[in-house]
């Protein structure tokens, strides 16, 4: 068995640690709050203390627990579904609902604005909270409201603008105008850059502090730490469902290293099946490869990627959520994403045409998608006939189905890929997790594929089962297929790949072979190259 | 002694439980006989008169057939609302073709059946490659082609057709013995289908049960094929005391068979299914989405076109109004037999059962007299009972 590498994590008094807030400022304090899922411990323990009128960053890396936490403290997982308190200017507070942790002032905007394109900026504003008296509207009263909210954060348009013709940088404007529509308090912003341009960070940014100034506190979620160093007083940094450590970070007082550290450091406890080492020959490579986003043609997603496979390669792919990494799977896989695709691809040294699915299948691809339930699987249907619907060729002649072929093909991966199934005919939709992705994972190997690409292959999926998939792709390995894998678990990229793509904002910055890689350089390249871009 | 006793109440509780699991295609079945009981109750034994028997089929072949167009339509995910008038043009284009014109029937025939064809490729086109939905394409192909028949036929009747055109839809199947009372070849044919349906439900049950799929306790299996093969035997006999098989049976029938092989055990009907069931997983699998679309669309102009044919057969005439709102029955027939709104499910057998609900509830409402009225009322109420009953089945299982 081999392991990752054990970080130790830091000790909770070592300095810059806040040993405690002062209480009479003290404007928000969640203690000990726990949730679990079905499976799975979302939170654990969890404590986060805001100072009235700061800028408070919560930072960790994806799946840490941030947005699971916001959630309790906005009120979208209501009080007793989960331990733990909730302390609101020292009363202790409980919420069934959105309305009510709105009602006292907490605002949250999540990272998915929550605007309707087709309606005005006006009409947005007051959704739900509309000027209205017996019902009807006062359109007098909800412009000049508007006028006057626009100007508070700077906004230069007219109410009636409707807000597809806005900008996501505006639109995210419009939802701060919103949230002050509601005499926000503590204003909660869930990756509020993420989708912005430079210059409109730089104006969200400015906005937040001069929100400060007149008295509002708020909880930024966000990944970049220059951007956070900028701004934030306090920040908390959560790992896998716990509060890691709590930085006064006024004054740029933090290093960043400091603050990835506590973000990824972590004893690598789980194991990873011994795989040996191999690189044959040369299987796929893909040159200068370029993707536009399908709805807006002048936004980049995808730029000038270079990548390779070899035979017996295992190759990961790691980056933040909106790097593009599925984006890439998609736009080389039959171009299923994407508009104004540009580049190369060759097979052993020979141009490869993937414009299509079934080229892409025909040419030894195969694509496992990251979300199996809504694109990887047809849930009404039985085991059997998902796991023959990419290559029905092969269980046919002349364009009539076999169906003791394939019967007897559906009984093999069952026992091949242990699909616990008390049998073939059950329906995709009945059965657990891992046993839906195994099936994704037959289906894609009967079509004999010499490469393939894994989309977080165990998301949402049990130890056991895991365990048993990474046995099944270093099968594949062995077997002298060539795989790439995507995957947002840190440890299981540094656990099963033998080297490792660094993707950010829709390009490669950096390749690490797994030897001298490790959780913190993976985070920092990506650090450094969202820092260099502002 | 006790031992038989509990295995005999395994065995009750199997049935039981697999009956639940399985409602809904039982449920179709037990409609449709309890249906035919109690109008054959209701009209005093009319019901089940060889002479009506026989315009049982003459009346319902229509809709019959392009229930088969529809199912396929629906499982692929969308609708076609045009097919009551893309039969209507089709019949006002025969009649001008062959009353008017002169042109063979032997060359009228072929040619209906390749504008059909047009049509649905017309519609299928947008539909398909321009994503515009389905619902609103064939919309318009509904008004659009009710104007042209009133406009093709000059807003007259136009008729009568000759003996050879005729006999798509009046003909019987001549008797091979020459004796015609009893019809023999009505009864070999009976008698043969009869054997078919069991000799492949015994093919199914082999081979399922070498591969462990859990099949229909063997209770229920027995109890269901002789229902279906009394059902065949008794048909046939009725018939072979009147005229015999009639043409469109024969028709309806192959037609049936053909489109019930096509769905269940070829590639593409697997992945029509499949392109309902889940349209971004099925392009995802390699499965050409948009070709096969399209190809359903022109698959329901040909069997609309068929229709319309043997509808202006039946009546000898073209008339502007042949085929209004023919497309609810065939649309209501296909979801009574379990097709479902989202697509990927629907069987080719549940709707043609569906259509025979429809038609012997039409049938025997017009024995009892019931206006035309009432009828719309009832037959209304059938398809939403039909569907709620659908929908609380699903929510029920899962």
């Amino acid at each position: 068995m081999r392991q990752g590498k054990i970080d130790a994590p830091l000790p909770v008094n070592a300095p810059g640690h806040v040993a405690e807030a002062r209480r009479s400022q003290t404007i928000l304090e969640m203690r000990g709050i726990s949730k679990t899922f079905p499976g799975v411990k979302a939170l654990d323990n969890v404590n986060l203390v805001v100072t009235a009128g700061e800028i408070h960053a919560l930072v960790g890396e994806n799946g840490a627990g941030k947005s699971t936490l916001m959630k309790v403290l906005s009120g979208v997982h209501e009080s007793g579904s989960y331990d733990g308190e909730i302390q609101l200017d020292g009363k202790a507070v409980t919420f069934s609902g959105i309305a009510d942790s709105e009602a006292l002032g907490i605002i949250i905007i999540h990272q998915e604005l929550a605007l309707v394109p087709l309606l005005s900026i006006a009409e947005n504003l007051f959704i739900g909270n509309e000027r209205a008296r017996f019902g009807i509207i006062d359109w007098r009263e909800t412009y000049r409201l508007t006028e006057s909210l626009l100007a508070k954060i700077g906004l230069d348009e007219a109410p009636v603008t409707s807000v597809d013709s806005l900008g996501v940088g505006k639109r995210q404007l419009v939802e701060i105008a919103k949230a002050l529509s509601k005499n926000v308090r503590l204003l909660i912003l869930d990756e509020p850059t993420a989708a912005l341009s430079e210059s409109d960070s730089e104006v969200l940014l400015d906005l937040l502090l001069e929100l400060k100034s007149q008295g509002v506190t708020s909880i930024i979620i966000s990944h970049k730490l220059n951007e956070i160093r900028r701004v934030a007083d306090t920040i908390t940094v959560i790992r896998d469902g716990s509060t890691v450590s709590t930085l006064d970070a006024r004054n740029n007082a933090i290093p960043e290293k400091r603050i990835i550290r506590d973000m990824v450091g972590r004893d690598m406890t789980q194991r990873y099946p011994e795989r040996a080492r191999r690189a044959g020959d040369m299987l796929l490579e893909v040159s200068d490869w370029n993707v536009w986003h399908p709805d807006h043609k002048t936004r980049q997603v995808i730029r000038s990627i270079e990548l390779h496979v070899r035979a017996g390669e295992v190759v990961g792919i790691a980056g933040l959520m909106g790097a593009g990494r599925t984006e890439l799977a998609m736009s080389l896989f039959g171009h299923s994403y994407g508009q104004n695709i540009s580049g190369t691809v060759t097979f052993r040294g020979q141009p490869l045409d993937t414009s299509n699915v079934a080229l892409a299948i025909k040419g030894g691809l195969a694509y496992v998608t990251e979300d199996r339930k809504e694109l990887g699987l047809i849930l009404d249907e039985s085991i059997h006939r998902n796991i023959t619907l990419a290559n029905l060729g092969d269980v046919s002649s002349s364009g009539v189905i076999n169906q003791a072929e394939e019967a007897r093909i559906a009984e093999h991966y069952r026992g091949a890929m242990n699909i616990r199934t008390p049998s073939v005919a059950q329906r995709v939709v009945n059965l657990s997790g891992g046993n839906q992705q195994k099936v994704v994972l037959s289906k894609w190997l009967f079509t004999g594929p010499e490469v393939l690409i894994l989309d977080e292959p165990t998301r949402g999926i049990d130890v056991g089962a895991k365990f048993e998939i990474y046995g099944i792709i270093n099968e594949l390995s062995a077997e002298g297929k060539g795989v790439i894998m995507i995957s947002s678990e840190m440890p299981e990229l540094l656990g099963m790949s033998d080297r490792i793509y660094v993707m950010n904002e829709g390009r490669f910055v950096g390749e690490l072979a797994s030897s001298e890689a490790s959780q913190e350089k993976i985070m920092s390249l990506i650090v450094a190259d969202s820092s260099a871009s502002t | 002694m006790s031992e038989q006793r509990s295995a005999a109440l395994e065995d009750t509780n199997g049935v039981s439980r697999y009956l639940l699991s399985h409602m809904r295609d039982y449920g179709l079945l037990f409609a449709l006989i309890a249906i035919m009981v109690f109008f054959q109750v209701v009209t005093d034994g009319t019901l089940l008169k060889p002479v009506n028997i026989t315009n049982l089929f003459l009346q319902n072949s229509y809709i019959i057939i392009m229930a088969l167009g529809m199912l396929i339509v629906i499982v692929g995910g969308h609708i076609d609302l045009s097919v009551g008038s893309v039969m209507g043009f089709i019949g006002a284009l025969s009649a001008v073709m062959i009353v008017n014109a002169d042109i063979p029937v032997g060359v009228t025939i072929p040619v209906c059946l390749l504008v059909g064809g047009l049509i649905g490729a017309a519609q299928g086109y947008w539909v398909a490659y321009w994503k515009i939905p389905s619902f609103i394409v064939t919309l318009a192909g509904m008004l659009v082609f009710r104007g042209l028949s009133l406009w093709l036929l000059e807003g007259q009747s136009v008729g009568p057709f000759p003996k050879s055109f005729q006999l798509l839809s009046t003909g019987f199947v001549p008797d091979i013995v020459g004796v015609n009372r009893p019809n023999v070849t009505a009864l070999i044919a009976g008698a043969l289908a009869a054997l078919c349906i069991v000799y492949l439900g015994l093919r199914k049950r082999r081979r399922n049960n070498a591969y462990g799929i859990v099949d229909e306790p063997p209770a229920m299996f027995i109890a269901r094929n002789t229902i279906v093969a009394g059902a065949l035997l008794f048909v046939s006999y009725k018939l072979s005391t009147f005229r015999g098989l009639p043409n469109v049976l024969v028709t309806m029938g192959v037609l049936t068979i053909v489109y019930a092989f096509v769905t269940e055990h070829t590639t593409i009907g697997r992945r029509i299914y499949a392109l309902g069931g889940n349209e971004k997983a099925a392009k995802l699998s390699g499965i050409p989405t948009e070709r096969l679309t399209f190809l359903t669309f022109v698959n329901m102009g040909v069997l609309a076109a068929l229709a319309g044919l043997i509808f202006a057969a039946r009546l000898n005439t073209a008339t502007p109004k042949a085929g209004f709102a023919v497309e609810l029955d065939v649309i209501a027939a296909v979801f009574i037999g379990g097709a479902s709104m989202s697509g990927g499910v629907g069987m080719i057998v549940g709707a043609v059962v569906g259509a025979f609900i429809m038609g012997v509830m039409n049938n025997g409402m017009s024995i009892m007299g019931i206006g035309i009225d009432y009828q719309q009322v009832i037959k209304g109420l059938v398809l939403l009972a039909a569907v709620v009953f659908d929908v609380y089945n699903k929510q029920r299982q899962r």
